[in-house]
């Protein structure tokens, strides 16, 4: 390091800054939380891949069933949704949420970070509030641009069979936003098994697990048990409020589905504030 | 100013930090000494509220840390581990740290200037070498101007220029009522900043003290006599307080007299001595002492109550130096 210091005290030792008076306040650590957010190169990385996942894949499901819907049988046709379909893009987008969640709150662990963050706020708690916050309006923020484009650009493609609808149609802006929540909830999700596990590589294994491992299996599960189980998982339960393009026997009303999923969230999260708050870091 | 009333700490089986107590005063540098493993770092941790004490509790000038309303304006810490995001540069850490608490932007800027990294400061610290990684971290323990600072073995990994800087830094902080709280397992280092000791070992207290009294204390001050009348000096010599043991045949080790005292009874008793030393041991010397696995009279005298003699100590302690010996 070429920097040269100087070894007079007076020097090492600005003065005490006059004016402000120092305090921890809730709105102070959402501000610094969004700082941390914004200033951590593979946040935007992961931020970039999630809404390139979203609108690519739901253009090229557009696309594609909008090339075959002619070998469509009348089964197919009859659950056909391409209000969904446009916005399709989220059942993938949703990993680089959880992943995002996860290192949100593992990445400080794994660094030492989190011994600096909770040193300045020895509360503790508004750090994992801040966390959520700056995540959950980031986050919506962002998918909800997302799923807009999603669905113009998903109905422009099967418009150009005649298939797409318009925003007015039935359904078709509360799956809009219903795709925003549910890639934003399931992502925090992701931020309290970050906080639970305190590890990265155990947070995405488990995001992973119950969001894209589980749901197919249930389907290894005798239909008596299976038909009333699925549909309360995460992931089942969460697509129900924009209509993912998942087939769930006995599927929950789309508000009752994000509903369950909420509570999910909220389940975990009190056991992260409760871990957080506890246990030493 | 830090009280930590009888604090332990336990992980599993293992008791890290046993009952201790002891303070650490404003306006002083207090050296925090033990080898490792005795619990230096879990105490400050708990100072920091960062561990919960198994028992027994920390004051921060007065309060649980835990509810200050400004935490970094009573507590800054460095601590031994780096606490800092690799991904993120340097200012930007120090920044969304000092958004927490509110501390001006002007003020992250000052201290980059201040710890040198003025160059770097736009680099992401997973680079930063250690001593870089030293200076932002005596940084971000500084950002809102603390009254107590600690650090956690703050030279580790500077070079002379650095390690100086720290020790006017440390002077600095003390002479404008800071209360400054430094662990180092660098005797010497302590010697040239410290005023005042907290020593452990095993998580136990040895001793909570000023340097002086710990170094007169623990290797105090002895004289070597060498004499070919052993047997007859030694009867001279012997009184109350006073100890008189024996390395080689015709040396003696003095504790209790001066040079002068033992010259002049010499004389008078018309006794030859070959050699009289005065031995004053190191600030290094004492603290292996007490802190040598052998030294009974640790567990016994926890509580530092250094005044008080009794012969069980310097029993225990004349015992230990003559097996050195």
């Amino acid at each position: 390091m070429s920097a040269v210091l100087t070894s007079e005290p007076a020097s090492a030792r600005p003065a005490r800054p006059a004016g402000p008076v120092l305090k921890v306040t809730q709105a102070r650590v959402l501000v610094s939380e969004f700082t941390k957010f914004r200033t951590v190169r593979s946040t935007v990385w992961t931020l970039l891949v999630a809404v390139v996942l979203m609108i690519g894949i739901s253009a090229l499901f557009s696309a594609v069933t909008a090339s075959q819907y002619h070998t469509f049988d009348a089964a197919d046709r009859a659950t056909f949704n391409p209000v969904s379909i446009s916005l399709s893009g989220m059942m993938f987008a949703v990993v680089a949420f959880g992943v995002l969640g996860v290192l949100m709150i593992s990445g400080e662990y794994s660094t030492g970070m989190i011994r600096s963050s909770l040193t300045a706020v020895p509360r503790r708690l508004p750090v994992l509030w801040g966390k959520l916050a700056v995540f959950a309006g980031v986050i919506f923020s962002i998918s909800l641009v997302a799923s807009v484009i999603c669905f113009f650009l998903g109905q422009a493609l099967l418009n150009s069979h005649h298939l797409g609808v318009s925003v007015t149609a039935p359904g078709a802006l509360r799956s809009i936003i219903g795709a925003a929540l549910y890639g934003t909830v399931s992502g925090m999700i992701g931020v309290a098994l970050g906080a639970l596990f305190r590890n990265t590589a155990a947070g995405i294994a488990t995001f992973a697990g119950v969001f894209f491992v589980i749901p197919p299996l249930t389907g290894l599960l005798p239909a008596s048990i299976s038909d009333h189980l699925s549909q309360y998982l995460p992931s089942y339960a969460g697509d129900a409020v924009w209509g993912g393009a998942r087939s769930v026997t006995d599927a929950l009303s789309p508000w009752t589905g994000f509903a369950v999923l909420c509570g999910y969230a909220v389940v975990l999260i009190a056991a992260a504030a409760v871990r957080l708050r506890r246990v030493d870091a | 100013m830090i009280e930590v009333e009888n604090l332990s700490k336990r992980y599993g089986d293992k008791l890290a930090v046993d009952r201790l107590s002891f303070s650490v005063p404003a306006g002083t540098v207090t050296g925090f000494l033990g080898p490792n493993g005795a619990g230096k770092s879990t105490t400050m941790r708990m100072i920091a509220a960062l561990d919960e004490p198994t028992t027994g509790r920390v004051l921060v000038n007065g309060k649980d840390y835990r509810a200050a309303t400004a935490p970094m304006a009573e507590l800054g810490i460095l601590l031994e581990a780096k606490a800092v995001h690799t991904g993120r540069s340097a200012r930007n850490h120090l920044l969304a740290l000092a958004q927490t608490n509110g501390v001006p932007r002007r003020r992250v800027s000052e201290l980059i200037e201040m710890v040198g990294l003025a160059d770097v400061a736009a680099k992401r610290v997973g680079g930063f070498s250690l001593g870089m990684g030293q200076r932002l971290g005596i940084a971000s323990a500084l950002l809102g101007d603390p009254r107590v600072v600690i650090l956690d073995e703050p030279v580790n990994g500077l070079d002379p220029e650095g390690v100086l800087w720290v020790r006017n830094l440390l002077k600095a902080l003390a002479a404008d009522g800071h209360t400054v709280f430094v662990s180092s397992h660098l005797m010497s280092e302590m010697a040239l900043t410290a005023t005042r000791l907290v020593v452990i070992g095993r998580g136990r207290l040895i001793a909570d003290t000023t340097v002086e009294e710990f170094v007169s204390r623990a290797g105090g001050m002895s004289v070597t006599v060498r004499t070919p009348e052993v047997a007859q000096m030694r009867s001279l010599l012997l009184g109350p307080d006073i100890t008189v043991t024996s390395d080689a045949s015709d040396v003696l080790q003095v504790r209790g007299l001066t040079a002068e005292q033992i010259g002049l009874a010499a004389w008078q008793a018309r006794l030859p001595v070959f050699e009289l030393t005065t031995q004053r041991a190191s600030l290094e010397e004492a603290f292996m002492q007490l802190t040598d696995d052998s030294v009974d009279f640790r567990s016994h005298d926890a509580r530092g109550s250094y005044g008080a003699h009794d012969g069980t100590h310097d029993g225990a302690r004349d015992g230990a130096e003559t097996a050195v010996a």
